[in-house]
């Protein structure tokens, strides 16, 4: 049992064990602290296979961005707790059936016919350039359209999320200057044509019989 | 089977195999909280990547690292849209149960 192995069952065991925890855990925000652990251990056992920029690109794009954002919108709801554990132990012996069904059918295909214990010796140019370079040339000559595509599918993600979070408060009072600015004398002023009303001289106290 | 003694590409395909199962027991457990269904489909996908290094690091193929980078593209504008309708919906509903989200009887 040499190095890599021990790691691996090591990293292995804290990634389900995280993984575990996020879907048992009582409360959002402690599931978000285990899926954060178990994105980490992910990019260990990613480090183990030698895909290096993708391990860190894990963390920093899942740890730093995408939990940060779980934690903010686990924050700001307002979750009745209690009620959504209601029925969490109802589904759980069909869960728990078709889970391990899912997990031994695969295990039995996958260690009985991927026993693949060595990786191909790496070429010169591998060893030479390293994970990343190779990574990059690959993606900026073969993959070059597909990742313009990417990077739009990112804008229109931008734009969707903030198009569906904008809002105008009803509440609060504004001014709109291309309204103001356009303003005529007619939308403010109005001339009201109105009967002269004369005040008629009160007669005089004498001409009283 | 080689045992224990050294880890195959069997190994780290079973792995994902289980992180799988494990986010498919949990989609079927938290039936009620729409966020961490949402957590759970990102696991998935961590399952789906740790298939794609492992069999590219054995194949000795860098196409499955670069396919890997585009699940994590594709990931990212997931959740973030995700957590916006999730805001969104909360903000209108007062509510996150999935059991209650039935106006859009279909």
């Amino acid at each position: 049992m040499n190095t890599i192995t021990a790691l691996f069952y090591v990293f292995s065991a804290v990634l389900l064990f995280a993984a575990f925890r996020v879907i048992t855990s009582r409360t959002a925000v402690v599931a978000a602290l285990y899926l954060v652990l178990a994105f980490f251990s992910a990019a260990c056992v990613w480090m183990l296979l030698r895909a290096e920029f993708l391990a860190i690109t894990l963390v920093l794009v899942y740890v730093g961005a995408v939990m940060v954002l779980f934690l903010f919108v686990v924050m700001m709801l307002d979750i009745n707790v209690g009620e959504m554990r209601e029925g969490f132990w109802k589904h759980f012996p069909l869960a728990a059936l078709v889970g391990v069904v899912i997990a031994l059918e695969m295990a039995a295909v996958l260690l009985g016919g991927f026993n693949l214990s060595e990786a191909p010796a790496p070429s010169a140019a591998a060893l030479r350039l390293g994970n990343t370079k190779m990574l990059g040339i690959e993606m900026y000559t073969t993959y070059v359209y597909p990742l313009q595509i990417a990077a739009v599918l990112l804008l229109v993600a931008i734009i969707a999320a903030i198009a569906l979070t904008l809002r105008r408060r009803k509440d609060s009072k504004f001014i709109d200057p291309s309204q103001q600015v356009r303003v005529r004398k007619a939308d403010r002023l109005r001339i009201v044509k109105l009967a002269p009303t004369v005040e008629s001289p009160a007669p005089p106290a004498g001409d009283r019989p | 089977m080689s045992g224990f003694g050294s880890v195959t590409l069997g190994h780290f395909l079973s792995l994902g195999a289980v992180l799988f199962a494990l986010s498919v027991i949990g989609i079927f457990l938290n039936r009620k909280n729409l966020i961490v269904l949402l957590m759970a489909i990102e696991l998935m996908l961590l399952a789906v990547n740790t298939n794609f290094v492992a069999f590219s690091h054995y194949l000795g193929d860098m196409h499955g690292q670069v396919f890997v980078f585009f699940i994590l593209t594709v990931a990212a504008a997931e959740s973030a849209i995700g957590l916006a309708i999730l805001v969104v919906l909360f903000r209108n509903r007062e509510s996150i149960d999935v059991d209650e989200l039935d106006e859009l009887k279909g």
